[in-house]
């Protein structure tokens, strides 16, 4: 495991963060909200694409960089800095390792170029209730004579409101709750049968719901083994949980910092409230936390790079830990700027909903406990 | 045996691996009793003879302080080669052959602090076992405000005396010699400490035990009364003590955190989860019973390795050359948290079990877990309490004011 940056993941994590916060910081956000956008911004994922941020896990065959989950993370984590709302966790870390890691040959030279050119974006179309439940799935896919027909219905997809293509998780075979019997297939959004419903989210990223009414998939769009969709599901999710977590950790350091900036310029009683020991103590903690979750983070990210056979549980202890850091931040943020932490002017709301938001994705803090201890045994 | 740089590690490792598959003594690579720890010293009477054989051929090599000079006993190794030392120890699950304040606490500071005849003269002791060292800060009206210290040290020409009183003195009854904060103006706070050092059999010098709610005694009041000091067992300068006694506090902080307080006793040896799997019970899928205690464990179990990522994360870091000077604060903090969070977790998991006190009737591991339990609520207190290390963490680190 390293914890140490390489000196090009050092320069790719800089470029990282100069972009995010020049080009799209909170105020973009609220811009996008404000104007009925939705999170949806063409023109910053075209940046993206040049910057090379949708290859960094492609490799240089299909015209990525190829440069791993550690380098993923740092661009990630940029992201969370200034809660960008780009497709980049959908398609440049789970759509692009979903294909990766269970593409034929030629879907992936039909599909990674393109991604990493910024021309086609994806979304994992898994959840069906109102919890992360990868096993849970209900949606059928029937054999018909050139490939399957899909029914059912999607959940709160993350990108779904704006993205090319879906990865839908779908049944071919048992009853909701098996692990056998599910198949990923690739799914045009334009294709006949799809429905989406575009939802207002609370942190303003949008997402929607999705129906999938007699939709045909030929044999080229099957992703990976039929019925054997779990065991591409889980080293897939648990890059996406890894790289979500970077983004959190984000998000809680940028909270964090202005908090902290905040604690060192309001006066109350003549004093700097940063000089209240309540208040330092609060600070103190928070950033314990945070300097706990980083090192989960990083150890994940490189868990992953060096295909670790400890992978799982660190992914589930990096969105845990994640999720219960950004939760205790969000809310101190809120607290600790007092009045102004509680007006629609102010970015400490942001931060708020945003997190939210990032706990429920892929595994909430409890869903991550349980299976943390599923996998050591108690 | 030069150990300069470069070396190749691997020749390394394998001349390490050879050296203890030839040296350590069979019955020193299987689990340690708490009985025998071996703490060196005058009063050390090696319960397994073989832990005599073992420390001083570790002591003889310079491993028991590996990364130290050789003229002063220690192993003269980089850090990577002691890395190599320790991963092989464990691959072998060799013993520590020493545990001591010495090596953790007092050598690093003196290595630092200390004048060359003081280094020749106390360090080499340390190395071997021979001398077994205690740390006299706190005093009855100076516990987090350490500097607070009244302990009165004057200069009577050719020596110094030492009168005061000196509390949760570590094993002050077992030690040979004492490294001790006095003060020596009163009319400054922290200028007017200084560091000194001198030997518990001394005449003046009394030590008796505390007993503490756990029902063990590892702390001692100590007395000085009248205590003749050679004037060359002052370290540093006069009234230069403070800048020593914190540098050796980030030792002591490290060297808690780095065992996370599990290195003594082997109290709580299943872990909360397997206490709860135990005593609660399974259902059909391994699954502990009560999902409730059961998520709480795993949030535990979570917060203890990101602590001991983070501890590897900030190892790495130093080793890098990363300013990593701040996270001591933050590991002694989390580190009391872990352990008092393990101990509580463990005690519910026991139910009643874990609510034995001695004799017949309980297991004899669960009265261990019940007496680490109660021994737990000092990690919060002792090495800098969470509330001074959180202060730490707000004053050094984030840079937040003092309240005026």
């Amino acid at each position: 495991m390293t914890f140490v940056l390489t000196e090009d993941q050092e320069m790719l994590r800089d470029t990282a963060v100069n972009f995010t916060r020049d080009e799209l910081p909170v105020k973009h956000l609220r811009g996008l909200r404000d104007n009925g956008k939705n999170g949806v911004d063409p023109d910053a994922r075209q940046q993206l694409a040049e910057l090379g941020f949708f290859g960094v896990l492609i490799p240089e065959e299909y015209d990525g960089v190829g440069m791993g989950m550690v380098a993923l993370g740092q661009v990630m984590e940029a992201q969370g800095r200034t809660l960008a709302s780009t497709p980049l966790l959908q398609t440049a870390c789970i759509g692009a390792s979903a294909i990766l890691l269970g593409g034929t040959e030629a879907q992936k030279k039909e599909w990674l170029p393109k991604i990493a050119a910024g021309e086609v974006t994806t979304a994992l179309a898994l959840d069906e209730g109102s919890h992360h439940n990868p096993t849970g799935v209900a949606t059928e896919a029937e054999r018909d004579g050139q490939g399957y027909t899909l029914n059912g219905a999607k959940k709160y997809v993350q990108d779904g409101h704006h993205t090319d293509v879906f990865i839908v998780v779908a049944r071919t075979f048992g009853e909701p709750g098996d692990t056998h019997g599910l198949t990923l297939f690739l799914v045009p959004r334009d294709a006949k049968g799809v429905t989406v419903q575009t939802l207002n989210t609370v942190d303003s990223h949008g997402a929607a719901h999705l129906t999938l009414e007699d939709v045909h998939v030929d044999e080229a769009g099957v992703l990976g083994a039929p019925d054997k969709g779990h065991d591409l599901l889980e080293p897939v999710l648990d890059r996406g949980r890894a790289a979500l977590a970077a983004e959190m950790v984000g998000s809680s350091l940028a909270a964090f910092e202005m908090t902290h900036e905040y604690l060192q310029t309001r006066k109350q009683f003549g004093q700097l409230i940063g000089s209240f020991q309540a208040l330092q103590h609060r600070a103190a903690k928070m950033f314990a936390e945070i300097e706990l979750t980083t090192s989960c983070v990083a150890a994940a990210l490189s868990a992953l790079d060096e295909q670790r056979n400890d992978t799982a549980e660190l992914a589930s202890v990096a969105k845990a830990r994640a999720s219960e850091t950004v939760h205790l931040v969000s809310n101190d943020t809120v607290q600790l700027h007092g009045g102004i932490g509680m007006t629609d002017d102010h970015e400490s709301g942001f931060y708020l909903k945003r997190a939210r938001v990032q706990e429920a994705l892929l595994g909430s803090a409890s869903f991550h406990r349980d299976r943390f201890a599923r996998l050591n045994d108690f | 045996m030069p150990y300069d740089t470069p070396v190749d590690l691997d020749a390394f490792r394998t001349e390490v691996r050879d050296w203890l598959e030839e040296n350590c003594p069979p019955s020193m690579r299987t689990p340690m009793p708490e009985d025998e720890v071996v703490w060196g010293g005058r009063r050390e009477k090696f319960k397994n003879p073989d832990s005599k054989v073992w420390l001083e051929r570790m002591g003889e090599k310079g491993w028991t302080a590996p990364t130290w000079p050789t003229e002063y006993g220690g192993g003269g190794l980089s850090r990577e080669q002691a890395k190599v030392v320790d991963q092989e120890m464990a691959r072998i699950k060799a013993r520590p052959p020493l545990f001591s304040f010495g090596l953790w606490m007092f050598g690093p500071a003196l290595l630092e602090f200390g004048n060359e005849e003081q280094k020749k003269r106390f360090l080499p002791d340390i190395v071997m076992g021979k001398t077994r060292w205690c740390q006299g800060y706190s005093e009855p009206g100076a516990g987090s405000d350490l500097a607070g210290l009244q302990t009165k040290c004057e200069d009577k020409g050719d020596h110094y005396l030492i009168n005061g009183q000196k509390v949760w003195t570590s094993y002050a009854d077992q030690a040979d010699w004492i490294f001790c904060l006095v003060r020596t103006d009163n009319t400054k706070k922290h200028e007017g400490i200084s560091f000194i050092l001198f030997d518990m059999e001394s005449d003046g010098v009394e030590a008796r035990p505390i007993k503490l709610i756990s029902g063990s005694s590892p702390f001692c009041e100590t007395f000085f009364n009248d205590v003749k000091v050679p004037k060359d067992q002052l370290v540093g300068e006069v009234n230069g003590g403070w800048k020593i006694a914190k540098r050796l506090l980030q030792f002591e902080r490290s060297s808690i955190s780095a065992g996370g307080f599990g290195g003594l006793g082997a109290s709580g040896a299943l872990g909360p989860d397997g206490y709860a799997k135990l005593h609660v019970g399974t259902d059909k899928e391994g699954r502990v019973l009560d999902g409730d205690l059961r998520g709480r464990i795993a949030e535990h179990l979570m917060y203890a390795k990101a602590f001991e990522l983070t501890v590897q994360r900030t190892g790495e870091q130093a080793k890098a050359g990363q300013e990593v000077g701040h996270t001591a604060s933050i590991l002694k903090y989390a580190a009391a948290k872990m352990n008092q969070d393990k101990f509580e977790l463990i005690i519910e998991a026991l139910g009643t079990e874990g609510l034995g006190w001695s004799g017949q009737g309980f297991e004899e591991d669960a009265i261990k877990s019940t007496r680490g339990w109660l021994r737990s609520k000092g990690n919060s207190i002792e090495g800098g309490t969470s509330e001074i290390n959180l202060n730490v963490i707000a004053k050094r680190v984030l840079g937040l004011r003092e309240h005026q």
